[in-house]
């Protein structure tokens, strides 16, 4: 199990420099010179060719490309001194370089988001589970009954709508049109200076956008596995044992029908801490989510370079965690 | 409805309770489904003592696993219709509450199954599925108890190291010891009644045998009465005291081992003991496979179930075969031999016909005591 896990571990550290190498080629490389976003912005749209050669000088981008990388990734272990223009500015380990609006290292913004998108994961996903697992359990117990029918017709149908769309629907609905009292002012307020109540009001529409959007997928998801583990032998078994029902549903059905869940969620999560775009965007929290969008939209080379690099390594980690969780829930899953 | 009369009992196999352990009546069990109702079970009367082993044979789909899973109540009460009467020990448990049922489930009839890997649940220890099936019977038992009670029974149905492998999982076990465990399961609580549904089919020839063996001594001691459902004749041979042939839903033959096995009056029958492969025969000998296939419930076949596969019909006068189900009646070895068929001379057609094909050294042992 260790072995695997350290195993897995240095895949994973291959697999973040080979994303870290590409997204550094792709902005080298891309139609406009990487210098041009930065010279554009601090001259105002009159970026002229002998500007743009000043930034491109002093940003390095004139030097060959792998000597750029080699010292972008010195940086985020040692840290370094960026010099844009005639101003040095200093980035210390791990440097992922200055946001090219506000010249601030990348890290300290990305540190500071994390919070938020991590607030909005952990409640949406928490909501999700705690009633899409339960439901879709008593659908499968029902299966076949009009109330599973009408149940899981109407879940696909929530489920079909675009995501973004249905966020928009929520937060208009419920801000707007019936102005729901406490939590209408959404936002991300930290728990260390607003209080718990403003942090909980501030998330707590996103959370049940999230909540009910992720609640549709894992009822169905549940639904499926559960009805597949109650089809088998060992349930047969179970209830010929004389186990009450509770036992044979729970201890026997369940326990089979989490795995494929578990996996699921494992990945799901994974997308959802790396930033949520929709969520944080709609209801205003300023995650990593909506932070990528600025940077994307501002052409702010570095943010969005640094928060492919976080998505990449939050997605990493999930998968070997779910991998690592998969072995111990099914016993027959060795780890070599 | 026709009734069996009961297999010979001494006043010493008695229960408390008068007459034999499990006493099947008139059994019918249907499923609704979308195309209509499907009979799987009807008119099925047996009886099994305690100490004596019952084997059911047919084949798939002739209603052996049904009527069985109706006595252990594991039909879904919304999916099944059960009508007639099923006593576990006096005890009538057609319409018993769920709560009753499972008292008796596991404790006073037991069931072990084919497929021992699918049986066992893959995410629990082999100790841990043995110990909750004696806890759930014993609720004042403390795990330990429980655990030295799974250990015990695993060393009687003869797992080595039986305190070591009690933590493995079922995927750690051999195909033999699944079945093992799957046995000292069923067990484990010293059921009056158990049931085995094809408990070697999963398994290769020598450890069948093994199986088999460990079956019958344990039965001798437990003293348990045993249903054994099987599709193999050989199976039949070894183990069972009395013998219950299934078609389409209904017995169409039902005695003693040696009657059903020397003497069979049912043509259905007589195609099972045809099929079997003799390793003594030579090796050019055919084997002679029933033609057709099994009837479909949802339509079954009008009269005798049987005879559009029959090859005997012609035999019969007239359309009886196809127009009227033959009764269940006294066949001519014995009284407690019975048989569903119109053939007015199945002995002879039997001696004739069959025996020939399939154990020719036979006939002639039977014309030389003729003579």
């Amino acid at each position: 199990m260790f072995a695997y896990v350290v195993k897995r571990l240095i895949s994973g550290v291959l697999v973040v420099t080979l994303v870290s190498i590409a997204i550094f080629l792709l902005f080298w490389y891309g139609p406009s010179s990487p210098a041009q976003p930065i010279c554009d912005r601090e001259t105002s749209n009159r970026c002229s060719a002998a500007k743009l050669e000043i930034y491109e000088r002093t940003l390095g981008y004139d030097n060959p490309v792998y000597e750029e990388y080699g010292k972008y990734v010195k940086g985020i272990f040692v840290g370094r001194t960026l010099t844009i223009a005639s101003n040095e500015y200093d980035c210390s380990a791990p440097c992922l370089g200055l946001s090219f609006r506000t010249k601030q290292p990348v890290k300290e913004e990305l540190v500071s988001r994390i919070p938020a998108t991590f607030s909005i994961a952990i409640g949406g996903a928490f909501l999700y589970l705690l009633f899409g697992v339960p439901i879709g359990v008593a659908a499968a117990r029902r299966r076949g009954t009009v109330a599973d029918k009408a149940l899981v017709s109407s879940f696909l149908f929530i489920s079909s709508i675009p995501y973004y769309l249905f966020a928009l629907l929520t937060w208009l609905y419920l801000t707007i049109t019936f102005e729901v009292p406490f939590f209408s002012d959404t936002g991300y307020f930290p728990i260390t200076q607003d209080g718990p109540f403003k942090w909980f009001s501030g998330l707590f529409l996103a959370w049940v956008a999230l909540g009910i959007f992720g609640c549709t997928q894992y009822t169905r998801f549940t639904r499926g596995a559960m009805v597949e583990a109650l089809s088998e032998d060992y349930i047969r078994t179970a209830k010929a044992k004389g186990l009450p029902t509770r036992t044979i549903v729970y201890r026997h059905g369940l326990r089979a029908a989490l795995v494929p869940v578990v996996t699921i969620f494992g990945i799901d999560f994974g997308t959802l801490l790396a930033g949520t775009i929709f969520t944080e965007r709609i209801f205003e929290v300023q995650g990593i989510g909506w932070w990528s969008l600025e940077a994307v939209q501002g052409r702010d080379l570095p943010v969005v370079q640094a928060t492919a690099l976080f998505s990449a390594v939050v997605l990493i980690i999930s998968n070997l965690l779910v991998d690592v969780v998969y072995s111990v829930l099914d016993p027959r899953v060795r780890l070599s | 409805m026709t009734s069996v009369p009961m297999t010979q009992s001494s006043a010493a196999d008695r229960d408390a309770h008068d007459g034999p352990y499990l006493q099947v009546e008139d059994l019918k069990v249907t499923f609704p489904t979308q195309d209509g109702p499907v009979t799987a079970v009807q008119g099925l009367t047996y009886s099994v003592e305690k100490g004596k082993t019952l084997g059911i044979v047919g084949e798939s789909g002739s209603g052996k696993s049904v009527s069985s899973m109706a006595v252990m109540g594991l039909h879904d009460a919304k999916s099944a219709q059960i009508s007639g009467s099923i006593r576990v020990g006096g005890t009538e448990v057609v319409g018993l509450s769920e709560s009753k049922m499972r008292d008796l489930r596991g404790n006073s009839m037991a069931m072990i199954f084919q497929d021992a890997l699918a049986a066992l649940h893959p995410f629990y220890k082999i100790g841990g599925q043995l110990e909750e099936a004696y806890l759930v019977h014993h609720s004042s038992a403390s795990k330990r108890d429980a655990r030295r009670k799974a250990i015990e029974m695993l060393d009687r149905v003869g797992i080595p190291q039986p305190d070591r492998r009690v933590d493995d999982f079922p995927h750690q076990f051999s195909g033999g010891m699944r079945q093992r465990a799957m046995i000292a399961m069923g067990l484990i609580n010293d059921p009056s009644l158990l049931i085995a549904d094809e408990p070697t089919t999963a398994l290769d020839v020598t450890v069948q045998a093994q199986i088999l063996d460990l079956l019958q001594d344990l039965q001798r001691e437990f003293n348990s009465a045993v249903i054994i459902i099987t599709h193999d004749l050989g199976v039949i041979a070894e183990m069972a005291d009395d013998v219950l042939v299934m078609y389409a839903g209904r017995c169409v033959e039902y005695g003693t081992t040696k009657q059903i096995l020397t003497a069979p009056e049912m043509p259905y029958t007589w195609g099972l003991l045809s099929s079997i492969p003799d390793v003594s025969a030579s090796t050019d000998a055919r084997l002679i496979p029933i033609p057709g296939n099994p009837p479909s419930l949802l339509r079954p076949p009008s009269g005798c179930s049987f005879h559009p596969r029959c090859v005997h019909s012609d035999k019969v006068p007239g359309d009886l075969c196809s127009t009227q189900l033959p009764e269940l009646l006294p066949a001519s070895s014995g009284t407690a031999h019975l048989k569903r068929c119109h053939l007015a001379d199945p002995v002879g057609v039997y001696q004739s016909e069959v025996l020939p094909e399939i154990a020719p050294e036979l006939v002639d042992e039977l014309s030389e005591e003729t003579r």
